[in-house]
């Protein structure tokens, strides 16, 4: 493709334990449950059902965000491709299927202080067992609305709206300092 | 001096001596000793000036109670710290502490005088003296008697230091790690749930560590904390916290913790917060806050060297220093005798023990007897004397309701008991019912309204072996409450222990009216001559009497007077304590520091700074910026020797002659998805669009039910079940809001989804006669020719080999168009734009030329032209309502006859009658010259600018019936005098629109 040159993703701040956002393929998809289940087909991954919970099969992941919505995540570069095979897998089905590939940006904080480093700004419990492995939800860090998900014990990957991502990695490498405190 | 250092004894750490100053003076104390127990060991005596009658006063507590011994402990300038407690300040090497409310010295204090004219200065003085004339209140009185009477001063400097704020989830939250809270940590973590122990105190063990000679289970009580505190660091499911205060407890078992983290150290290591906020979100709380001694009301209650028994058992047991050398124990409790056993013991000469109970008898009076220790019963303190310090205390001995004889006992401390006080402050703030206990004399826990439970000697259990016994219980039972089973445990206990049992309230005079007077609220300086005087102004409710007074409003909280007040108010009264009842306890249970609620939410990470694709560019042009909610917008873009008029001048004639480029990425958009999309957007907007071609977009206003404009923004149809909405940048996340709800809660039944796409696209509007001139050449499958591609036509295409929704629209007046590329794409678009339009002219310009090209046009920005009160109608905008609707979010609001009443204020333009004056935004309107104050305002000017274009001012305005004015003189006064201005349509330039079709 010959846009490849022209993307600038959000310059972000390094860390040990922060993961530089890549691109990615996202979609926001809406629509009613026999929606979902072909949709699930076409990106061939059945879609998660149960609340808060993500399902993966190799690159490909899908966030239950609620009743009705679905974050659907590849690698960069398949937009059109996942928009041609869901149109065809969701003929006849009433949904909304909406690129927020740019949207966006995912940060993969992983180490055994992931854990620490969240849980001070958001409000949520995150330890294994009331956020397990394979659990994702929208909430906040800080001031700023993120999805949180926990691909891993020790890996959580946060998508954040482009313009807070600055504040949110700033605001974890603040609480970062503390770590020796 | 009288306070000393004893030979041994003691947890403070002889080995390190450690320096510090107070009020200048250098002093030496031990490691582990607080500001109160040094400078006692040292002999110092008065540590500090009363608020309101600038009396000494000594330390009369060793915990965070104490209500006399506030200093201000000051690093540097920007860290000095007021109005904390000597007893919880912590020795390090360097420390440099002030007494407070004094001048010049301690010893000698010139307002010292207020309390020779204390006769002059009763309860509710100021409020009664200071009310005449009004206008001195703010400019004299308010400055002299803030100086006067007060605490100490904050810092001017900002704060250097870091504070952090940590959200934390358990199952038990003990609060309080004595006996009782030590043995609920310990039950309850060995149940495997997840515990949280915190203790304001720098070490865990509470009340136990004045204990040296009890043992609990065969082992000393040192060791047992020890051991204990060792078994639940080794747990992983438990968090230790000591300099941890619970200081609020928050609906739904949400806790304030405030952890003080580097506050004792010499050198605060700078990578360090100072302190710490803990939000702790617990599944059960265990309240085991201990219990508090309560003062006895005496005339001379309150002169240095008069002490709490315990207090005085604390600093002997736990500093080694014996707070006198000559001590008098006056008390109303057995609990208190083992302070008087532990001094004599120590070598202390104790000359009387006055037991004010007529009946007092048994084991504390035998042991003291046997002791050698003189005991009298049935006795009051009449009186006692000594400038600076205690020296002589009158003891009286009633019999048959009468002294019926008084003795002068020489001394250089007082201790005082009347037994203690559970403290209920955190079950209170939970909102849980508290229960008057006749036989403690005491209010208890009795209903609770948060999953909690109090434990030990704050729900009035008495007796060490009966707390530990009660802690393990309730912290296996909070533990079970939380699915995990533990056996509770029973401790065997060695251990010297009297009642706690006491008697609130004053103790009995010969004569009512004592000339020496008897405190109650030591650190407001509130006696009982006070209080009655309040209750023979008619006040009885006790908390009007609390606020007319401000008896248990000082920083303490009332820690040690609440009891007594509301025993002395109810038996003046004649009345049980529980019919006068009890005054709410409120957050915080000591101060906490600003410092802490701040939290991270300072310097750049005050607020998220949003930014869009293409800041950094704008950043190298030089552009100012404005803040737009959280977005950073860039306002223009001066070139060198511009001011503002100057680039905005620049910027709108480029606009109007040539082309502009403008960054509207900030622009909220909402993706709405459906086959039913286009009668959802019909049932919200004004506009219709279920006749909106694809390809097409519609300038849509939406209404709040109640009529009035709530957002405006262009809408575009990119497939039958599909539509582009844009919305203004400040209302993109409530109309997203509002949207959703009206689909969840009105509409369900339509088949239409939202997804917000804001932030998806980069948007770059293009604007100017020259605009497609510089398109052209860098899109691909798009037509940009008029007559494919006309006003508000939208299409999708490429740019630079990029995806693209291109939308013909205008926000100026001239041929424009908005460039939407995918974000990562925005900076390389713009600059490829910006490239292409060189020949052409190109400016880039900021939101103050937008501002300045709209208003040239008469169009509105909501929020500016509207303010929640204005109509479609009232904004010119009548023509964008689709009639034929039968509903839209506000339409029949609309049809109230009073929203179309002729003297409505409308939107109209302004013309000054001088083309330099520009109006002021906000400035009201009048219709006739000449008014005086008060003027019968008819409208405010909305918007005012220069316009470059017409070479004069321009203004927009709501103003009453004013389409009805156009072409009169309206007048705009300001402090400069009257400004006449004619009512003119809303547009100005391009009246009928010929540029923007272009």
């Amino acid at each position: 493709m010959a846009d490849a040159a022209l993307r600038r993703t959000v310059g972000l701040p390094t860390a040990a334990w922060l993961e530089s956002p890549v691109p990615a393929s996202r979609f926001i998809l809406r629509g009613a449950a026999a929606a979902r289940a072909a949709a699930g087909q076409g990106f061939g991954l059945p879609l998660p059902e149960t609340a808060c919970r993500a399902a993966t099969d190799g690159n490909r992941a899908a966030l239950w965000l609620g009743p009705d919505e679905q974050l659907l995540l590849a690698p960069d570069g398949e937009v059109d491709s996942i928009e041609a095979a869901l149109a065809r897998a969701l003929q006849g089905h009433a949904h909304s299927l909406v690129d927020v590939s740019h949207r966006q940006v995912g940060i993969g904080i992983h180490g055994p202080h992931a854990e620490w480093l969240l849980e001070a700004q958001c409000p949520l419990p995150l330890n294994l067992r009331a956020f397990p492995v394979g659990m994702c939800t929208r909430t906040v860090f800080g001031k700023a609305e993120v999805v949180l998900w926990r691909p891993a014990e020790q890996v959580f990957r946060l998508e954040v709206w482009r313009s807070f991502a600055t504040y949110v990695v700033e605001l974890l490498r603040e609480i970062e300092r503390e770590s020796a405190a | 001096m009288s306070g000393r250092r004893i030979e041994q004894g003691g947890r403070v750490e002889r080995s390190r001596a450690i320096r510090f100053t107070f009020d200048g003076k250098g002093y030496s104390g031990f490691a582990g000793d607080t500001l109160a127990s040094a400078l006692l060991a040292n002999g110092v005596q008065v540590f500090g000036r009363s608020f309101k009658y600038h009396r000494p006063r000594g330390v009369f507590a060793a915990g965070s109670e104490e209500p006399n011994a506030l200093v201000t402990v000051m690093r540097d300038e920007a860290r000095c710290t007021p109005n904390l407690r000597a007893t919880q300040v912590e020795l390090y090497d360097g420390l440099v502490a002030r007494s407070q409310n004094r001048w010049p010295s301690l010893d000698f204090d010139v307002q010292a005088v207020n309390d020779l004219m204390s006769p002059l200065l009763p309860a509710a003085f100021y409020y009664k003296t200071f009310m005449w004339p009004r206008a001195a209140w703010h400019k004299v009185y308010e400055p002299i008697i803030r100086r006067a009477a007060g605490l100490g001063e904050p810092p001017t400097l900002p704060d250097p230091d870091r504070y952090s704020q940590r959200f934390a989830h358990c199952d038990v939250l003990v609060v309080g790690a004595g006996p009782a809270g030590i043995a609920a940590a310990l039950t309850a973590s060995a149940s495997g749930a997840r515990v949280m122990l915190c203790d304001e105190q720098p070490e865990f063990g509470g009340s136990l560590l004045d204990e040296p000679t009890a043992s609990i289970d065969g082992a000393t009580a040192a060791d047992w904390i020890r051991n204990s505190i060792a078994t639940l660091r080794s747990r992983a499911n438990v968090t230790l916290l000591t300099r941890t205060t619970a200081f609020g407890y928050f609906p739904h078992n949400l806790i304030g913790l405030n952890e003080r983290i580097t506050e004792h150290l010499a050198a605060p290591p700078t990578d360090r917060p100072r302190e710490r906020l803990w939000q702790v979100r617990a599944a059960r709380v265990v309240i085991a806050a201990g219990s508090i001694e309560r003062p006895l009301v005496f005339p001379g209650n309150d002169r240095p060297g008069v002490m709490l028994a315990s207090a005085a058992r604390t600093y002997l047991h736990r500093y080694g220093v014996a707070v006198g050398q000559n001590i008098v124990l006056v008390t109303g409790s057995d609990a208190a005798y083992s302070a008087a056993l532990d001094l004599h013991a120590a070598g202390v000469r104790v000359a009387l023990i006055a037991d004010v109970r007529a009946d007092a008898a048994g084991a504390p009076l035998d042991i003291a007897r046997q002791a050698g220790i003189d005991v009298v019963t049935g006795a009051t303190v009449l009186g006692t004397r000594g400038r600076l310090g205690v020296r002589e205390v009158t003891i009286g001995v009633l019999g048959r309701g009468a002294v019926n004889d008084t003795r002068r006992v020489k001394c250089d401390a007082l201790l005082v008991s009347g037994g203690y006080t559970p403290s209920v402050h955190l079950f209170s703030q939970s909102r849980g019912k508290l229960e008057f206990n006749e036989a403690r004399q005491a209010f208890l826990p009795s209903i609770s309204a948060e999953p909690e439970s109090s434990a030990g000697s704050c729900r009035g259990i008495d007796g060490y072996a009966q707390v530990l016994n009660d802690g393990a219980r309730v912290g296996a039972e909070s533990a079970l409450a939380t699915g995990h089973s533990v056996a509770t445990q029973e401790y065997r206990v060695q251990v010297h222990e009297f009642s706690m049992h006491g008697l609130p309230g004053v103790l009995p005079q010969a004569n009512h009216l004592q000339p020496s007077r008897a405190f109650v609220d030591f650190q407001n300086d509130v006696t009982t001559k006070d209080l009655a005087l309040a209750m023979r102004e008619g006040f009885e409710s006790v908390e009007h009497i609390k606020r007319y007074t401000t008896t248990g409003m000082a920083t303490d909280q009332g820690k040690t007077s609440n009891m007594n007040a509301l025993a002395f108010v109810a038996s003046e009264l004649g009345r049980t304590i529980p019919k006068v009842g009890l005054t709410t306890f409120r957050m915080p249970y000591t101060p906490v520091t600003f410092g802490i609620f701040a939290g991270y939410d300072r310097g750049d990470l005050f607020d998220p700074v949003r930014t869009t694709p293409m800041h950094d560019w704008a950043v190298q042009q030089g552009a100012v910026f404005e803040d737009v909610g959280q977005w950073k917008r860039a306002r223009y873009f001066p070139r060198p020797g511009e001011d503002m008029h100057a680039a905005v001048d620049r910027e709108c004639q480029a606009v109007r002659a040539g082309v502009g480029l403008f960054d509207a990425s900030t622009l909220g958009k909402i993706e709405v998805v459906g086959p039913d999309a286009a009668t959802f957007l019909s049932r919200l907007y004004v506009n219709g669009f279920a006749t909106l071609a694809v390809g097409r977009s519609r300038y849509g206003i939406l209404l709040r039910d109640d009529g009035f404009i709530y957002d405006d923004g262009v809408i575009a149809r990119i497939a039958e079940d599909r539509f582009h909405v844009t919305t203004t940048t400040g209302g993109a996340a409530r109309v997203f809001g509002m949207m959703e709800d009206y689909l969840q809660t009105e509409w369900p039944d339509l088949q239409c989804w939202l997804t917000s796409t804001t932030e998806q696209w980069a948007v770059i509007a293009v604007q100017g006669p020259r605009a497609r001139d510089v398109l052209a050449p860098l899109v691909s499958d798009v037509d940009l020719a008029a007559a494919a591609m006309p006003h508000l036509g939208v299409t999708q295409g490429r740019i630079c080999g990029v995806p693209m929704r291109l939308f013909r629209m205008s926000f100026t007046g001239e041929l424009g168009y908005e460039v939407n590329v995918p974000a990562d794409y925005g900076l390389a678009v713009w600059e490829a734009i910006h490239a292409s339009g060189q020949s052409h002219g190109i400016t880039p310009y900021g939101t103050e030329t937008m501002h300045v090209l709209r208003a040239e046009k008469g169009y509105i920005i909501v929020g500016q032209e509207t303010d929640g009160t204005v109509t479609p109608d009232d904004a010119g905008l009548g023509w964008a309502i689709a009639k034929s609707k039968p509903d839209f979010v506000g339409k029949r609001s609309l049809a109230r006859e009073t929203m179309h009443a002729p003297d409505r204020k409308q939107l109209v333009g302004l013309l000054t009658a001088d083309p330099r004056v520009v109006l002021e935004e906000g400035a009201q309107i009048i219709a006739t010259p000449g008014q005086h104050a008060p003027m019968k305002m008819i409208g405010h000017v909305t918007s005012a600018y220069h316009s470059a274009v017409l070479g004069r001012s321009i203004a927009l305005a709501l103003v009453r019936g004013g389409r009805a004015r156009i072409g009169e003189t309206l007048y705009v006064p300001m402090p400069g005098g009257e400004i006449a201005v004619q009512v003119t349509a809303t547009v100005f330039y391009d009246v009928e629109g010929a540029r923007l079709h272009g």
